[in-house]
């Protein structure tokens, strides 16, 4: 039987290091259910016995305001693991001993990893071990995580320790709390008051602490006792607040400190150099966050990740896509003419493979941004953006997401949604993934390079410009226009940690790259396959009759519509798609669409390069090949109907409309639910056809 | 009578002693998570390009907070 035992600590402080050295290829990474928190699970075997480590997500402390302090909580409280073991950052003991002290209170079985001694050390710290253990009742191991020094001495630790358990710590919050505790303490006691799930002096710390989950969960089940426990509460509140000027929560706070410093004061620690001073990790920090070189280095730095991520990605992705090509090719000779090689080539191998194409693209997005994460940069880069991105309701993280996406013209969006994953505040990452398909990714630049090569010969650059201006005031502005309606609320506070520059470790790295690479290909992978097989269905069915080919009166049979077009593009008529296109036709008319855009666009839902080669074969070309859109060009530029009008418009709608199903699969999955992944979808085409009506219409009012 | 300056006021590189945090609910609790409590040592290590946020320096490590939070925290500068 595999033991569980939890790991946690405060971000920064070396977990995944030790996950990592303890797990190393034995581990998997989920979501906890209903919620979008990692979830990194590891066998370990050690001292005869098989752990199964489970490693809770990063948090100061378990106050259940952000999911990942509820999870850490709850995993505790429900899954009881036979051990918790807290790592602890050995260069800041002060501040990673609070959430020690809570797991305590909690009555768990708590062992310390001392991590980072080599670091503290460099810094002139001198921690007693035993005497902090002996102070905290606790064993405690000295360990470097990165170099595996300490990994035996803590297994063993963990071996000896699992399955005993601890009474729950009883600190002294000072005369007015302890009564408080006490007599509150008594009554939950005695008639039980969830005493299933936690300690009871506990349940009364959190009616004192006001915490929103003990609280509800208190009212659900024995409402007399819950009014009584927060008449008592409120009472102690006014008491502290009358004679005092504070109230529990602040006190609380201030008190388990207390507690901290009163044990380190007693010679567990010792500094020979002062902690405040100017450690090189600041004098780094003197240059990178500068007033004018700082931007500018993050220019740079934000170029070499886009640099880095698209161009390198070139190569791979080419072979990805011969594979599939090479794939498609020998389906073709394979299979016998028909209905099921239209389905294999056409539905699944170009579907499947579009997806796959971006697994090189996703590996270098990946890696780059863990590196400047891992780093510590990530962290400088919000530092500097927030202020900026806190007028539209975004935070200043979320500059990644959007450069990743394309806000230099050329990105992916769906990369990009995923890298909201490093915004840690959940509105904002809300606001941020909903916006990032707005900018100018690769696939939409050959729409754009098609009608700007059509209709805008003289001003190519400038045009170009202006769409991408358009995509970002309109990605910013939709953000705020989110965020004041719905996902109202209040920015959520920036007090967070610039951490120590650190140079990454290639296996953390790789880890970390690996695992949300294989993330995508199979959650995006299987999804895409069904949808790209449906829309093959939409423009292959109902079928032209265009059997009778061997007998020659059968040409008589032709519609007099197929007579005028070529046999592709009146397929593409007759099918539901073609149907739908000419049904929209009633709408999209406002906004300078006809049938076949609107087929291109339909066929953009699965990917936007499929708008060029859909618009190829509904203006009966055939093939087109999406880099070299001359002939297409030419054929617009004398169709009926279209102009530079009708060209921009088409350009602002697929500025704005619905994300390719591939980013939005990735936004219900990033977002933990299909609603966000249809209001997406709803939202930005209505949005696109709003803008592509209204600056129709005035456009060819103005020009009249 | 509240004493100090609120952090807001400080100047880069001043430094002083945290006297008072009057935030609540889920920003004081931040704060306090994060080790900003009465009696902490701090020192203001820069401001972003547009002024705001600020970080600051406090028990060995670096903090960073929106001005409109440094409002909160009051301080006796040394």
């Amino acid at each position: 039987m595999a033991i569980t035992i939890a790991l946690a600590g405060n971000p920064n402080s070396g977990k995944t290091t030790l996950f990592n050295a303890l797990t190393g290829a034995r581990q998997h990474v989920g979501n906890y259910p209903g919620v979008t928190v990692e979830k990194k699970q590891g066998i370990c075997t050690a001292e005869n016995q098989i752990f199964d480590i489970v490693d809770l997500p990063g948090t100061y402390s378990l106050s259940a305001y952000s999911m990942e302090e509820v999870v850490a909580r709850d995993f505790i409280v429900n899954e009881k693991p036979a051990m918790i073991v807290n790592i602890v950052d050995g260069s800041n003991l002060e501040r990673n001993l609070y959430l020690t002290l809570q797991f305590m209170e909690m009555g768990a079985n708590v062992c310390i990893a001392l991590n980072m001694m080599d670091v503290a050390g460099k810094r002139g710290v001198t921690i007693d071990v035993e005497k902090l253990s002996l102070l905290l009742g606790l064993p405690v191991v000295p360990m470097v995580a990165r170099t595996g020094k300490g990994r035996a001495q803590l297994l063993k630790t963990v071996a000896d320790h699992v399955g005993s358990r601890p009474a729950p710590l009883k600190i002294s919050y000072g005369r007015d709390i302890d009564d408080t505790l006490d007599e509150m303490e008594e009554r939950i006691r005695s008639d039980h008051f969830l005493t299933d799930q936690y300690p009871c002096r506990w349940v009364a710390l959190k009616y004192l602490e006001n915490d929103a989950q003990v609280l509800e969960a208190g009212k659900a089940h024995f409402s007399e006792i819950h009014e009584w426990l927060s008449a008592v509460a409120l009472k102690l509140s006014r008491h502290l607040e009358t004679t005092l000027d504070t109230h529990p929560e602040g006190m609380i706070a201030d008190q388990r400190y207390g507690f901290i410093t009163s044990i380190l004061k007693q010679g567990v620690i010792s500094h020979t150099l002062d902690p405040n001073r100017l450690a090189w990790s600041d004098k780094i920090d003197k240059i990178v966050t500068h007033r004018f070189l700082g931007p500018l280095i993050m220019i740079g730095v934000l170029m070499g990740l886009y640099q880095f991520t698209f161009a390198y990605s070139e190569v791979p992705v080419a072979w990805f896509e011969n594979f599939f090509t090479w794939l498609g090719d020998r389906a073709d000779i394979l299979f016998a003419d028909g209905l099921l090689k239209s389905l294999v080539v056409s539905g699944i191998i170009d579907g499947v493979g579009g997806v796959l194409g971006f697994v090189p693209l996703i590996v270098f997005m990946f890696l780059g941004i863990s590196f400047l994460e891992d780093s510590g940069y990530l962290a400088r880069m919000a530092f500097m953006l927030d202020r900026v991105f806190r007028m539209f309701g975004l935070h200043g993280a979320s500059v990644m997401a959007f450069i990743v996406s394309g806000g230099i013209a050329g990105g992916c969006a769906v990369p990009g949604v995923m890298a909201t994953r490093t915004l840690k505040s959940p509105k904002e990452r809300l606001a941020t993934l909903l916006t990032v398909p707005f900018m100018n990714c690769g696939a939409k630049l050959p729409v754009y390079a098609l009608l700007v090569a059509a209709f805008f010969t003289d001003h190519r650059a400038q045009v170009m410009l202006i769409i991408t201006l358009i995509s970002w005031v309109g990605a910013l502005l939709v953000a705020k226009l989110l965020r004041s309606t719905v996902i109202k609320g209040p920015a959520t506070p920036f007090v967070m940690e610039l951490p120590p520059y650190r140079l990454p470790t290639f296996k953390g790295l790789a880890i970390h790259t690996w695992e949300r690479t294989w993330q995508y290909i199979r959650k995006a992978g299987t999804v895409i396959l069904g949808i790209s097989i449906v829309l093959w269905a939409m423009m292959t069915f109902p079928q032209l009759d265009t059997q009778p080919v061997s007998n020659e009166n059968a040409a008589g049979m032709h519609t007099p519509v197929a007579e005028t077009m070529d046999p592709g593009a009146a397929a593409l008529r007759h099918s539901i798609a073609g149907r739908m296109g000419m049904a929209m036709e009633k709408v999209t008319r406002y906004a300078g669409f006809d049938w076949q855009t609107n087929i291109a666009l339909l066929g953009g839902f699965a990917a936007k390069e499929v708008v060029v080669s859909t618009l190829g074969t509904a203006y009966s070309l055939g093939e087109v090949d999406p880099e070299d859109s001359t002939s297409l060009a030419q054929r617009l530029k004398t169709a009926d109907g279209w102009g530079p009008i009708t060209a921009f418009s088409l350009i602002l709608f697929t500025i704005f409309y619905s994300p390719c199903f591939v980013a939005v699969v990735c936004i219900v999955k990033e977002s933990g639910s299909w609603k966000w992944g249809v209001f997406s979808m709803a939202f930005n085409t209505l949005l696109a056809l709003s803008l592509s009506i209204v600056f129709y219409q005035t456009a060819t009012w103005m020009m009249s | 009578m509240i004493k100090g300056i609120s952090l807001r006021q400080m100047q880069v590189n001043q430094t002083g002693t945290v006297v008072s945090v009057r935030a609540r609910g889920e920003l004081g609790r931040r704060i306090r998570d994060m080790g900003l409590i009465p009696g902490k040592d701090i020192r203001i290590q820069g401001r972003a390009p547009l002024k705001d946020p600020v970080s600051l320096r406090i028990m060995g490590g670096t903090l960073t907070l929106r001005n409109n939070e440094a409002d909160y925290i009051f301080v006796e500068v040394h």
